[in-house]
């Protein structure tokens, strides 16, 4: 009943390929864009922006950055943090060299910075692939970080190592800084966000994307239909570092403050960033969200009960998380291996023949 | 299903901040009891919760109001830290003391955005021992600098007056807390002749066979270690193990609790570390504890840490924070005070040795007197031992001062960098 595509008929091409041709996807889409830019920004707090929102939007990018390079074009990648440090240090620099510059365009910039930087550590996906390339990838991330902590230039030669991001403005508003205000916080990551996934989601459902796909889903076959190897990894190493790199600028930046290499990008953050896409749903955008917000907001919403509601020691509630979490993810992928989003569209399944299942 | 989390998420956070919100004075504890950092999170965090109980059962609070210490797990990790700091801030909080240096330098700008007090004993950002720049910083009685000078000091008081031609070796947790000795070590190896390597450790810290090869093959005549959590324990095993002889490896004041030496057995005996505070259960204040506290069945966490070094610590920075409170109770006239009011607490705070003694700590620590210009206190030391037949520190030194000529241009310097980096202007003209 809901979810039917009956009744809805496509009169023109630009219609039959839209990006939610379901009435109820555009609706749910302009509903969340609603929500997103019309009324969180007026109540939206400290607390929602830094603990919850921020990180969940900051993820979600990155998310989708590697979902391009591992879910639709199959190249695994263990180098996340590795480059989400190279987006933070490069905004970084950026940020303290040229302080005239709108931060818009350092982020963006920093982005650019990271796509070279993930071109070059694509290279060895020509030869190699599968548990080999992520043997290659997690060199990236150990050399990365040993980078940053090793040379004093990437940290302006502070004499801990951190780097601290400068309060930065957005037409007259703070936007980095410890005087940033939670919406406007929360507002620079969502457009970003939004800017990148309505990228992201066109770029996969164009000639390039079709690429990667047939890429990832044989190599060799794709090459005889005509796919350049060489162009199509490397732009979606380009690309996905792309986003990654805009993904550790904001983190560093806008939500961080300040970072440390080791311990904000150290390998855990590549592996989150994995589970994220694997929980959400290898080679789809949503399940990028869903997966980021799965990781990011299930684990505060459980302290909130744990320690809040049940007033439960905290050390006693952080050990009980972890083996929350930890079941729930294996009982997801037990049910559905194919992640969050396959689960989303099993039940968009279901929605349609209700209440008259065959 | 990212709907339904946050509503409940939502309903969960309610219900969570409307019990804590009737406070009177509100002292979030950022602790750790979980991850790689908990051997030393947790006595520390014990510590801390049980002088606050001590103050509300015996005195009935701080100068009749009483004090809330709401938990919250950061596993020493920076963003849990920020999230918890987001959480507790809207209680009332007046004072925070995360007991992480990562998550110090991370709430630095913020707290001094939201007008809170961060307090941070012996670690957190050393140059902002500088109150003409960092208006809400304090981290007397002493800093990682005052720690390396003091262990330097000591060292040059053992050879004679002389380093000349000596090597010493700085072994660091490769972060912002281990980096931080380096340019003060690179200064006094300058003055006073030594050389100096730098071997770091990446954290955790479990896995440290190539820094003590490096060792092994460098030779150095002494080890300086700046180690935290796991890494500690890690450390004193493998010096054991290539048989570097004890008395020649110090540690920081983080480096040297129970937890540290005792996996060592027999091999950690001799071992030393700084402390900026006495060291046992021998003092009055833990007789108070006792009965109060631990027999009441009040104790935080299962009770059995009372009198180690890194609980004492705990007790030492509660102590710290109440005293201020009291004295901004004092200046402001009221026992209800709110976050500005404790700050000028903190400036105004003079700890004596007789007041110590009224607490039930005497030679238990350093007097200091903080001022506007003065965040930082003077920064004294003094060595321990650990006697692995006794199992028990024992002090092996009387206060050390740190080399002030060297350390106060290095301060400067860096509290100007971040003026500048932060465009703040100096107070206190």
């Amino acid at each position: 009943m809901l979810y039917r595509e009956a009744g809805e008929f496509k009169t023109s091409y630009a219609q039959d390929s839209q990006t939610f041709p379901i009435w109820w996807d555009r609706l749910w889409y302009q509903v969340a864009l609603v929500v997103g830019f019309a009324i969180l920004p007026f109540v939206i707090n400290d607390y929602w922006a830094n603990a919850v929102v921020v990180p969940f939007l900051i993820y979600a990018i990155a998310a989708i950055g590697l979902n391009i390079l591992t879910g639709f074009c199959g190249q695994v990648s263990l180098g996340t943090g590795g480059f989400m440090a190279v987006g933070a240090y490069a905004v970084y620099k950026l940020m303290t060299a040229f302080p005239e510059v709108s931060v818009v365009i350092h982020v963006i910039l920093a982005g650019g910075i990271t796509a070279a930087v993930g071109v070059l550590f694509g290279l060895p996906s020509l030869r190699i692939k599968g548990f080999y390339l992520a043997v290659a990838t997690l060199a990236a991330q150990f050399f990365l970080v040993w980078l940053f902590n090793k040379v004093p230039w990437f940290y302006n030669y502070s004499a801990s190592g951190q780097i601290t991001a400068p309060e930065r403005t957005v037409l007259g508003i703070a936007v980095t800084g410890a005087n940033t205000p939670a919406w406007a916080k929360y507002l620079i990551c969502a457009v970003f966000l939004f800017v990148l996934a309505w990228i992201a989601r066109n770029l996969t459902r164009g000639t390039i994307g079709r690429k990667w796909m047939a890429i990832r889903d044989m190599d060799i076959a794709a090459e005889i239909i005509g796919v350049n190897p060489l162009t199509t990894k490397l732009s979606a190493f380009a690309v996905s570092s792309f986003f990654i790199g805009i993904a550790g600028a904001l983190f560093f930046a806008v939500y961080l403050g300040a970072a440390e290499v080791g311990e904000a990008f150290g390998i855990q953050k590549s592996f989150l960033i994995l589970f994220m896409i694997i929980i959400g749903g290898l080679g789809s955008i949503f399940g990028s969200f869903a997966g980021a917000a799965f990781l990011v907001l299930l684990p505060v919403f459980l302290k909130n009960v744990l320690v809040g509601a049940l007033g439960w020691p905290s050390d006693l509630a952080a050990h009980i998380e972890l083996m929350i979490v930890g079941g729930l993810i294996i009982a997801f992928l037990i049910v559905e291996p194919h992640g969050l989003a396959q689960l989303w569209r099993v039940l968009k399944e279901k929605l349609r023949l209700w209440p008259f299942p065959h | 299903m990212r709907k339904s989390f946050t509503l409940l998420a939502a309903a969960a956070i309610a219900a969570g901040t409307a019990g804590a919100a009737q406070a009177d004075l509100v002292v979030p504890n950022l602790s750790y009891r979980t991850g790689p950092f908990a051997a030393g999170g947790i006595p520390y965090a014990d510590g801390f919760q049980d002088y606050f109980t001590l103050l509300n059962e015996r005195d009935g609070g701080i100068g009749g109001e009483k004090v809330q210490t709401p938990e919250c797990e950061t596993a020493y990790n920076t963003e849990k830290g920020v999230e918890c700091y987001e959480a507790t801030k809207g209680m009332g909080a007046l004072v925070y003391n995360p007991l992480s240096t990562g998550i110090t330098y991370q709430l630095i700008p913020k707290m001094q955005a939201d007008g809170i007090t961060l307090y941070t004993p012996g670690y957190g950002r050393t140059s902002a021992a500088n109150g003409k720049v960092f208006e809400w910083v304090f981290n007397y009685p002493a800093n990682y600098w005052d720690g390396a000078s003091v262990a330097v000091k000591y060292l040059l008081d053992q050879n004679g007056g002389s380093l000349d031609g000596k090597k010493i070796a700085l072994l660091y947790h490769n972060s912002a807390y281990g980096k931080e000795p380096i340019r003060t070590l690179e200064e006094l190896s300058k003055k006073h002749g030594f050389t100096l390597s730098t071997l770091p450790i990446d954290s955790p810290g479990q896995e440290q066979k190539s820094q003590w090869l490096q060792v092994r093959r460098e030779k150095p005549d002494f080890v300086i270690f700046y180690g935290w959590g796991v890494m500690n324990s890690v450390a004193i095993q493998e010096a054991a193990n290539i048989r570097f002889p004890m008395e020649n490896f110090i540690g920081i004041w983080w480096s040297g609790s129970e937890n540290d030496v005792q996996a060592a057995g027999a091999g950690a005996h001799g071992y030393k570390s700084l402390t900026m505070h006495g060291v046992g259960a021998d003092y009055p204040v833990y007789a108070d504890l006792k009965q109060y506290v631990h027999d009441a069945g009040k104790a935080a966490g299962d009770g059995s840490n009372a009198g180690t070094v890194l609980y004492s610590r705990g007790m030492y920075a509660a102590m710290v924070i109440a005293e201020a409170i009291r004295k901004a109770q004092e200046l402001a006239g009221t026992s209800a005070v709110n976050a500005a009011q404790v700050r000028d607490g903190f400036e105004a705070l003079e700890i004596t040795e007789a007041r110590m003694a009224e607490l039930g700590l005497p030679d238990f620590g350093q007097p200091f007197a903080a001022s506007c210009e003065d965040h930082g206190g003077p920064g004294m030391a003094r060595l321990q031992q650990w006697d692995a037949t006794a199992q028990k520190w024992t002090l092996i030194s009387d206060w050390i001062s740190p080399d002030d000529e060297v350390l106060a241009p290095l301060v400067a310097e860096d509290s100007a960098a971040y003026a500048a980096e932060a465009g703040l202007t100096q107070r206190c003209n």
